[in-house]
């Protein structure tokens, strides 16, 4: 006969049982996922258009983790997703093991504020604002005030682009540089403070910040396509060995003509392979 | 037999804290001790330079960091907190106290990063636009204010208990004696709760020390030693949560070691406070008339076990 | 005469100048904490429509409603309490009623403080360490789950031994009197007795896991499609708003999601403090 009072003892072993059950089922986790379904997880830069895709993707479920280019190498590598989204170039002992696929390419434009005069760097301008030994807008052609220097966050494949590009292998990044992981929020601290200078990926422009040209030449899907702008890397999508299943699906649908508009739309260049 | 068997059951729930604890220990400072112990922990805990890219792993500006905003969050926090603390359990009559008290407890439910958000868009502008201050208004400052904000309702409510546990014969002598109120909080309550509000401090400076989302937010995150309340700083916390998704192995590891002295930095608060309110309970408790209801003894035993940031007001509901 | 009355002053004048003073605090407090509400909600509430809470977001969440981060909240935050109400309760029942202050119940408190006073991100370190990657569940809400689960364990255990010591002693000695064995006493006398107490505590430890964003985010993801099963990736309210704010997405949508947010943690600590009182005043 069950009685109310025993019923606290059996909620509690139910429970347990189901906790274990669940952790035990856990494990057996790679194998019970759906064929169609596809996990990436990197690049913060890439995340909006990797979402903005597995929106219009139909044949399956895709779902979208960030963490950096660094974290979504790792990812790619260990089968933790099954795409890893990189902003950047592998490092040669990164790539054991991977096969990279370019999905776009980026530039990486350099804004400041939209009232900043400044609309003309050099690439040694931007090295020393960037180094911390030009501090004041005066000395690249501004008003009297300094530089508030804007940074991603160590990790990221856009700063990692930018650190390679711009600063070069022996300088680095100033210490006292604002530092933010999300592109989005660099380009908003920059549109709110009129002595900000930072650097997001070039589709990510909008009517309240303003890229400055570098050695001459402004950021442009055209200029991104034909190599002229210098601050530019390809968007790569990893996978541990050839893509098959979902991936390789979800991945022929990047590349299509629908996919590709889609990027372009965003503000992407596509690439040229289809 | 049967009794045995749940007792058991019991036991081994009643440990599962304890393992969790000691899983996580294990498992932080098997990852992180190794990067430690490579660079030498004076070198890692002292050195001024962050630039995992070059291979160095310097912690010294991020301590720096949640140093200078801990102190500054107290330094804020502390004198408004227990000013709140002696009006609500001194000063408010009880009408007053029903409609206080449980609404800053609520409010101290809100969400960290509801914080660090309001921050953002109402501090940091403020404070780079203000005329006495400026910088690019993401600072130690900003990250002060916020975290001061966000630790009033600890130490609120841990000085409202040191304070209501004093014993009212401490007050009734002092009044006896033609003392002002005034008087009697300054020159006999205070006095008497000062193991208990000081435990407030440090379960605050605890609390300060951990919060990770509005520091990011506010904070400005660079790598920097701090030279003024005006720079931008980067705290223990946000240097974990910032480059966690970092895989390279060194990286990865001085990321963990970080974890190691946050953890060690966060335990030893906790202990600190732990005992010095479990002296300050256990005197009192001592010194006062023997409590006679068994609500008053509960309560100095649950006492004696410590306090979290929220304690829940069981068995002295708001009045 | 002249004299005392002279003496007498200068502490009265102190009286009145410490009055105002420690009230002008007291307001200046609870003004902080009330405009920080009032700004969420006045900005936030015009955002909140019923579409808002049923649709899925669109373009990252610039657009459309945050229904999938309710349901992820919901899940996550269930998963926790499944993992910290049968431990919680277990090792408050062992406490309070099993034994006496000895050194292993002395180690069990301190293991339990300390855990309290871990800082959210360790727990996130360590979810992402070991439940996501070591323990291969990758970024789900089990892994989020256990996490949190962890997190809220000393809230629980503190709450509820403290509801149970509540109970006087004597409901144990009748119980027994007649017959019951120890844990047939606690069952079916001091548990429910002590019930609203102890549900106290696990709706607290709701309250913390809800506003949880750090510990979260490194375990349970940011997916923002609705989860199908706790193998999934979720995204949390207090996820979302993050990530709203941070990216600079959309201020309205991030306003939306804090009122959302505010509202859900006001009502559930609400119904924590209403639960308290109505405990102790039932043990009087």
């Amino acid at each position: 006969m069950s009685s109310p009072i025993h019923a606290p003892r059996r909620r509690l072993t139910t429970i347990f049982v189901t906790l274990v059950v669940l952790i035990a089922a856990s494990c057996a986790r790679a194998t019970t996922r759906d064929g169609g379904d596809v996990v990436l997880a990197g690049s913060t830069s890439i995340q909006p258009f990797a979402e903005r895709w597995a929106e219009s993707y139909q044949l399956g479920r895709v779902t979208v983790q960030s963490g950096g280019s660094t974290a979504g190498i790792k990812a790619a590598h260990d089968g933790t997703a099954d795409v890893g989204m990189s902003s950047r170039q592998l490092h040669a002992e990164e790539s054991e093991g991977l096969v990279q696929t370019v999905v776009a390419r980026d530039g990486i434009a350099v804004i400041v504020h939209r009232a900043n005069r400044v609309q003309a760097l050099t690439l040694a301008q931007l090295r020393g604002i960037y180094a911390g030994t030009i501090r004041s807008w005066r000395e690249v052609g501004g008003a009297d005030a300094s530089i508030t220097v804007i940074t991603r966050e160590e990790g990221s494949g856009t700063r990692d682009t930018f650190q390679e590009r711009v600063m070069g292998s022996g300088v680095g990044i100033a210490r006292e540089a604002l530092v933010t992981a999300y592109s989005g929020g660099l380009r908003k601290m920059v549109a709110e403070d009129p002595n900000a200078i930072g650097y997001v990926t070039f589709s990510q422009l909008n009517d309240r910040v303003h890229a400055v040209s570098l050695d001459g030449v402004l950021p442009t899907e055209q200029t991104i396509r034909d190599a002229t702008y210098h601050l530019q890397r390809p968007f790569l999508f990893l996978t541990r060995g050839e893509p098959a299943g979902g991936s390789e699906q979800f991945l022929k649908f990047v590349l299509s003509p629908r996919g590709q508009s889609i990027a372009r739309a965003e503000g992407l260049a596509p690439v040229s392979t289809y | 037999m049967r009794d045995r068997m749940i007792e058991r059951m019991l036991l081994l729930a009643a440990t599962s804290a304890v393992a969790m604890l000691a899983l996580i220990t294990i498992f932080i400072f098997r990852e992180g001790l190794p990067v430690i112990l490579d660079h030498g922990p004076l070198a890692f805990v002292a050195g001024v330079t962050w630039a995992p890219s070059l291979g160095q792993y310097g912690l010294l500006p991020m301590i720096a960091g949640s140093a200078v905003v801990t102190a500054g969050a107290l330094v804020v926090g502390l004198p408004l907190g227990l000013a709140c603390a002696i009006t609500l359990a001194e000063m408010a009559p009880p009408k007053a106290r029903t409609v206080l008290k449980p609404t800053i407890e609520l409010l101290a439910g809100v969400p960290s990063v509801v914080y660090g958000f309001i921050g953002m868009e109402v501090l940091v502008p403020f404070i780079r636009q203000a005329p006495l201050l400026g910088g690019p208004g993401y600072s130690a400052l900003a990250a002060s204010i916020i975290l001061a904000v966000m630790v009033l309702p600890t130490i609120i409510s841990i000085s409202i208990d040191a304070i209501e546990a004093v014993p009212r014969s401490f007050r009734e002598g002092s009044y006896a004696l033609g003392a002002t109120q005034w008087q009697t909080i300054t020159g006999v309550v205070l006095p008497a709760a000062r193991s208990g509000i000081v435990a407030a401090v440090i379960l605050g400076m605890g609390r300060a020390v951990g919060e990770t989302m509005a520091v990011i937010m506010v904070a400005g995150n660079s790598v920097q030693m701090p030279h003024s309340l005006l720079d931008p700083v980067r705290t223990l916390t946000a240097n974990i949560a910032l480059e966690m998704g970092y895989a390279s192995g060194a990286h990865a590891q001085a990321l963990f070691a970080t974890g190691i002295v946050l953890f060690v930095i966060s335990l030893g608060l906790n202990e600190i406070a732990g005992r010095v309110r479990g002296r300050s309970r256990a005197s009192v408790v001592v010194a006062a008339d023997a409590p006679a209801d068994a609500e008053a003894a509960a309560e100095a035993r649950a006492e004696l076990l410590g306090a979290p940031a929220m304690r829940p007001r069981l068995m002295k509901p708001s009045l | 005469m002249v004299e005392e009355h002279r003496a007498s002053v200068a502490p009265r004048l102190a009286q009145q100048v410490a009055r105002v003073g420690l009230w002008g605090a007291t307001a200046l407090t609870v003004g902080i904490l009330v405009f920080i509400v009032v700004f969420v909600m006045q900005r936030g509430l015009g955002a909140i429509s019923w579409s808002f809470l049923t649709d899925a977001p669109q373009r990252s969440g610039a657009e459309g409603g945050i229904f999938p981060t309710i349901v992820s909240t919901l899940y996550v935050t269930l998963a926790a309490v499944v993992v910290a109400t049968p431990l919680g309760l277990g090792a408050a029942i062992y406490l309070a009623e099993y034994t006496t202050e000895g050194r292993l119940s002395g180690i069990i408190r301190r293991g339990t403080e300390s855990l309290a006073g871990i800082p959210s991100i360790i727990f996130g370190l360590f979810g992402f360490a070991f439940f996501v990657t070591a323990l291969g569940m990758g970024w789900s809400i089990l892994s989020g789950g256990l996490t949190l689960g962890v997190m809220i364990l000393p809230t629980v255990i503190r709450t509820s031994e403290e509801a149970l010591r509540a109970v006087p002693r004597e409901y144990r000695h009748v119980a027994q009197s007649l017959g019951a064995s120890k844990w047939d006493a606690i069952r079916s006398v001091v548990l429910p007795v002590a019930a609203p107490g102890v549900v106290t505590g696990i709706v607290l430890g709701i309250g913390r896991a809800i506003s949880e964003t750090a510990a979260v985010i490194f375990t349970a993801g940011v997916a923002l499609a609705t989860p199908r099963s706790p193998f999934d990736s979720a995204r949390t309210m207090s996820v979302h708003f993050y990530t709203l704010t941070m990216e600079g997405i959309s201020d309205e949508q991030a306003y939306g999601t804090a009122a959302v947010l505010v509202v859900t943690i006001l009502v559930i600590n609400l119904a924590a403090y209403t639960l308290m009182r109505r405990f102790t005043r039932s043990l009087r």
